[in-house]
C-alpha cells in the first residue's frame, strides 16, 4: 500500500527521509522514483544528493541553503502530481550468466534446499524478467525482484569475505550481481563476464534503478572469450 | 615516501553518484582538511593526503609549502620538532616525519598548489572498497611519489599559522551531539534512554568506514523484525545491527538495513575522524534548529580564518 502523504523521517540536520511505503512493491518503487526525478528536475539549490531506494528517497540538502520546511512543502506537492513528471523509458538489459561450478558455488545447496535440480533452479532464475529496484551496497550493484517463490532462498549463514567480481546472487526474493569484489553473504550460482562499474565510462554502471534485467545462461567458454 | 598504516588522497568527496551506489567517500576531518588548504593558499576543495596514525615519512624533492593538520602525530623536519596548524616552506631533500601520537587520529597533510591525481566521477577521492580515485584507487605505498601541481606558485603562503586556540579539542573522552531518528521509535523507550546516558567504548574494528562501539545493547520494541527496507544513508547515522552496539557510519556506504537509532549533527562530524579505538563517546540530543546553529558556528569560525588571510 502506497501512503497518501508522504512520510517524513529526520536523518540529522542535513538529510530527510521521505517514506513513501513501508512494504515493497512496483507501484511503490514507481512512485519513488517519478519523486526522484520531479525533484531532480528542479535542480533546486540547496540539494546535495538523492538517494532513491526501494520503498524511500532519502533527501540530503545543505541546511544553510535550504529549510526542512521548504523541502517537506515541495516533496508533498510534487508528491501530489506525479503525472507532471517525464520519467525516462527503463532500459532492458540482457545478461549473460555461466550457473553453477566455480562460479556458482552455491547453485548446489540452493537446488537441495528446494529439492530440485541445478537445471530447474537455472531456469526459475533465467526465466524470469527483474525490475532493478535500487542501486546500492557498492557501485552498480542492483537489487532486483522478484526471483520466483520455487528458488526463494535465504542468505548464507556466513557471509563470505571475497565475493568475485560478476556473481550472480540470491537472498530472499532478491537476484542481485556484485560488481566489485567484496564480502557478500548472498547464496552465488553463478557469474556474468559483463562490466556493471567502470568508474571511466560514462555512464559509469550498467544498471540504473527501474531497469528490466533477463539472465540467460552461457558456458564457461564464452565467458572466457567474452568481449563486450 | 613511506605512508605508515594507512594514508590516502581525499578531498571533500564524491557528491551526486549515490544513486548509482557510488559512496562520498573524502576527508573524514574535513574542518582541519580545509584549513590545512587555506593554510598553504590551495582552495578549500584541493585534495590532501589523509593520514593515519604516525609513521608517515616523506622525502620532498621540490620548493613546496606544506600544512599539517588535524591529528598531532609529532611532525618533525629534518629530525626536528615542528608545531602542527602551520604552513612551512620546505625544500628538496627535507624530510617530512610523523613520529608520535600526541593527540587524535588523522592528520592532513596540505601541499600548496594540490596533488596531480586525476579527478574520477568528479573527486579525487580514494574509494579504497572499491578501488578507484585518488592515486590508482589505492592507499599509497612506499616508494610512490606525489606530484604537486605548479608548487612555485604557491611558496608565498609559508608561514602562515591557524589560531591554536579555535583548534578543535581532540580527547580522548568525546561527546557527540546528534539529532535522533530515523528509526528511534522502533527501540525501546528505555533503550533510547540508555544510548543518551552511556558511555560507549570505541572498538578496534573502527576503521574509515565506520566507527563501532561497545556498550549497553539498544533492544527493539517487540513485533518488529530484525532488518528495515533497505534505504539511503548519511555519514554520522548510528545503525544498530542485530547485536545491539551502534555503528557510526562514514563516507563509504550510501545505503543500508539496519536501523539508525540517531544521526551525528553536521558541525561534529569531523571528529569522527578524530576518534581512537579505546576513546569514550557519550551522546547529546539536541535538536534540528540547535545543529544548525552549531553548523552556522563552525562555518563561522573557519569563514574568520578565510578572511583573516585576504
Amino acid at each position: 500500500m502506497i501512503n497518501d502523504q508522504p512520510k517524513f523521517l529526520t536523518m540529522g540536520d542535513r538529510s530527510l527521509l521521505v517514506e513513501l511505503s513501508d512494504e515493497i512493491s512496483l507501484e511503490v518503487n514507481r512512485r519513488v522514483r517519478s519523486l526522484y526525478y520531479s525533484l531532480s528536475h528542479r535542480k533546486l539549490n540547496g540539494i546535495i544528493e538523492l538517494l532513491p531506494s526501494y520503498t524511500s528517497l532519502l533527501v540530503v540538502f545543505d541546511p544553510s541553503v535550504l529549510s526542512v520546511s521548504a523541502l517537506r512543502t515541495l516533496v508533498t506537492r510534487l508528491f501530489d502530481s506525479p503525472a507532471e513528471t517525464r520519467i525516462p523509458e527503463p532500459k532492458t538489459v540482457e545478461i549473460p550468466v555461466v550457473y553453477g561450478g566455480d562460479f556458482g558455488p552455491d547453485l548446489e545447496w540452493v537446488a537441495d534446499y528446494h529439492r530440485l535440480n541445478p537445471s530447474e533452479v537455472v531456469r526459475y532464475h533465467s526465466d524470469t524478467v527483474y525490475h532493478v529496484y535500487m542501486i546500492g551496497f557498492t557501485p552498480g550493484y542492483p537489487y532486483m525482484g522478484e526471483v520466483p517463490g520455487e528458488i526463494v532462498t535465504p542468505r548464507r549463514d556466513t557471509p563470505r569475505t571475497h565475493v568475485p567480481r560478476g556473481s550472480v546472487g540470491i537472498a530472499q526474493k532478491q537476484t542481485g550481481i556484485y560488481p566489485v569484489e567484496s564480502p557478500g553473504g548472498w547464496q552465488i550460482i553463478g557469474r556474468t563476464p559483463l562490466v556493471l562499474f567502470d568508474p571511466h565510462a560514462t555512464p559509469s554502471t550498467l544498471l540504473e534503478a527501474g531497469d528490466v534485467v533477463t539472465f540467460y545462461p552461457i558456458e564457461k567458454e564464452a565467458f572466457e572469450n567474452w568481449r563486450q | 615516501m613511506s605512508p605508515g598504516l594507512l594514508t590516502t588522497v581525499q578531498d571533500l568527496g564524491r557528491i551526486g553518484f549515490g544513486r548509482f551506489g557510488i559512496a562520498p567517500s573524502g576527508a573524514l576531518d574535513r574542518v582541519a582538511m580545509r584549513i590545512g588548504n587555506l593554510l598553504v593558499d590551495n582552495p578549500e576543495s584541493e585534495a590532501v593526503l589523509e593520514i593515519t596514525l604516525p609513521g608517515f615519512r616523506a622525502k620532498i624533492l621540490t620548493d613546496v609549502v606544506v600544512a599539517l593538520t588535524g591529528a598531532d602525530l609529532g611532525l618533525h623536519i629534518n629530525g626536528e620538532p615542528l608545531g602542527p596548524w602551520r604552513s612551512y616552506r620546505l625544500c628538496p631533500e627535507d624530510i617530512l616525519s610523523l613520529e608520535s601520537l600526541n593527540n587524535g587520529c588523522r592528520s592532513y597533510l596540505a601541499l600548496g598548489g594540490g596533488l596531480l591525481v586525476p579527478e574520477v566521477l568528479g573527486s579525487r577521492s580514494t574509494n579504497i572498497t572499491s578501488g578507484f580515485g585518488g592515486l590508482d584507487g589505492r592507499p599509497l605505498r612506499s616508494g610512490d611519489i606525489i606530484k604537486v601541481d605548479s608548487p612555485q606558485h604557491y611558496l608565498h603562503a609559508g608561514g602562515r599559522k591557524f589560531d591554536l586556540n579555535a583548534v578543535p579539542s581532540y580527547c580522548n573522552d568525546w561527546e557527540l551531539r546528534v539529532v535522533m531518528g530515523p528509526q528511534h521509535e522502533h527501540f525501546q523507550g528505555e533503550s533510547c534512554n540508555r544510548f543518551l546516558n552511556a558511555v560507549y567504548q570505541v572498538t578496534a574494528k573502527s576503521d574509515r568506514t565506520g566507527v563501532r562501539l561497545h556498550g549497553p545493547r539498544m533492544i527493539i520494541s517487540e513485533g518488529q523484525p530484525e532488518s528495515i527496507i533497505s534505504e539511503g544513508i548519511i555519514s554520522g547515522a548510528i545503525q544498530i545491527p542485530g547485536d545491539g552496539q551502534p555503528i557510526i557510519v562514514l563516507g563509504e556506504t550510501v545505503s543500508g538495513g539496519y536501523r539508525k537509532i540517531a544521526t551525528v549533527i553536521s558541525a561534529d562530524i569531523h571528529l569522527l575522524g578524530q576518534v581512537l579505538p579505546g576513546d569514550r563517546v557519550q551522546f547529546q540530543a539536541v535538536n534540528p534548529r540547535e545543529a544548525r546553529q552549531a553548523l552556522w558556528r563552525l562555518e563561522e569560525g573557519i569563514g574568520r580564518f578565510r578572511d583573516s588571510l585576504m
